[in-house]
């Protein structure tokens, strides 16, 4: 039994393989940007919105809220990286109903790439945001003693990131597989339910733990904007109720 | 034996034992942290998503212990590059 879609190998030339991890991220990424870009071509501010951006914009909405939730900043800084890590591991979860579909966050390769792109993004945005200084500060904070610490800690929650992800799709994929063998009428069915869920959960995680990485790097709360925000929206909120 | 024999038999072993002790100790810590999540939640209904948001990263990062545990077995019994290694060479 195959534990992972990287060795189901599609097309090989030379050193260069295609495995169905490959395709079928591809096949995320495409559907992801058609999908935006088929809803986002007709925008409308008239009342009579179209379903698909209806659709859409409470998923951006929603996914600001979480963020600035956590966060306590603006979220339009990081919502191009969080909702599109969200976005894609929703979507390659959600997709295991079609036949023939293999996740390919069920893969260690996917998944710890993405694990590596928060890994990076860290302190890229806690620098962005106040300095290398402060960002490298935090390494001896109480005392030196803790910098190795620090740098473990780092790396565990990386491998962390990626196991959890792996180890959670990839057993969905496994336990349906061995209960077709089992018990193959109806028990597979219900389990695949509870797979679809379990997958939404962990993509909800993986996006918050990475919001929560982030946001703990930089420590310097910027409470402002959020006060700002919020005048904003209850000025929108009186608008609206006029 | 030969080498084998041992090899698939403590796989087997070994993996049913890794996933059976690495389970208790993961639902024993989510179990108490659903226990005090219900009990805040009856206390203060208003701060609901927030326990819920928050007891959600918990659990997840609790189970990420069982979840080694599991990726540990299921190597075994899949994957074993051990008995790869054997079966390779002729053994």
């Amino acid at each position: 039994m195959d534990i992972s879609p990287d060795s189901i190998v599609l097309w090989r030339w030379g050193p260069l393989t295609l495995n169905a991890t490959i395709l079928f991220t591809w096949a995320i990424m495409g559907l992801l940007v058609l999908v935006s870009w088929l809803v986002t071509r007709k925008l409308s501010v008239e009342p009579d919105l179209s379903r698909w951006q209806m659709a859409l914009e409470t998923i951006v909405t929603s996914i600001r809220e979480q963020i600035r939730e956590i966060t306590h900043r603006d979220p339009d800084d990081y919502l191009p990286f969080l909702g599109t890590l969200f976005l894609f591991i929703s979507v390659s979860n959600f997709l295991s109903f079609v036949p023939g579909y293999q996740p390919p966050t069920g893969s260690i390769s996917t998944t710890s790439a993405l694990a590596v792109c928060v890994f990076f993004a860290v302190p890229v945005f806690a620098i962005a945001k106040d300095g290398p200084k402060a960002y490298f500060r935090h390494y001896v904070k109480p005392s030196v003693f803790m910098l190795p610490f620090h740098i473990i800690g780092e790396f565990s929650r990386t491998l962390a990131l990626a196991v959890r992800l792996f180890g959670n799709v990839m057993s969905g994929t496994m336990i349906v597989g061995i209960l077709l063998s089992v018990a193959p009428l109806f028990l597979p069915v219900a389990m695949h339910a509870l797979e679809l869920l379990i997958g939404q959960i962990q993509a909800y995680i993986f996006a918050i733990l990475a919001a929560v990485y982030i946001a703990s790097a930089s420590q310097a709360h910027v409470t402002e904007i959020n006060k700002e925000e919020e005048k904003e929206k209850s000025a929108q909120h009186s608008k609206e109720g006029e | 034996m030969e080498s084998i024999d041992i090899i698939g038999a403590a796989s087997i072993l070994v993996a049913g034992l890794t996933i059976a002790i690495g389970s208790v100790g993961p639902a024993l810590g989510e179990a108490k942290a659903l226990a005090q999540a219900l009990s805040a939640l009856a206390q203060q209904p208003d701060e609901a998503t927030t326990i819920t948001r928050t007891l959600f990263v918990g659990l997840a990062m609790v189970e990420s212990t069982a979840i080694y545990c599991f990726v540990i077995s299921i190597i075994l019994i899949f994957a074993n590059p051990f008995w790869n290694h054997v079966v390779q060479n002729g053994g």
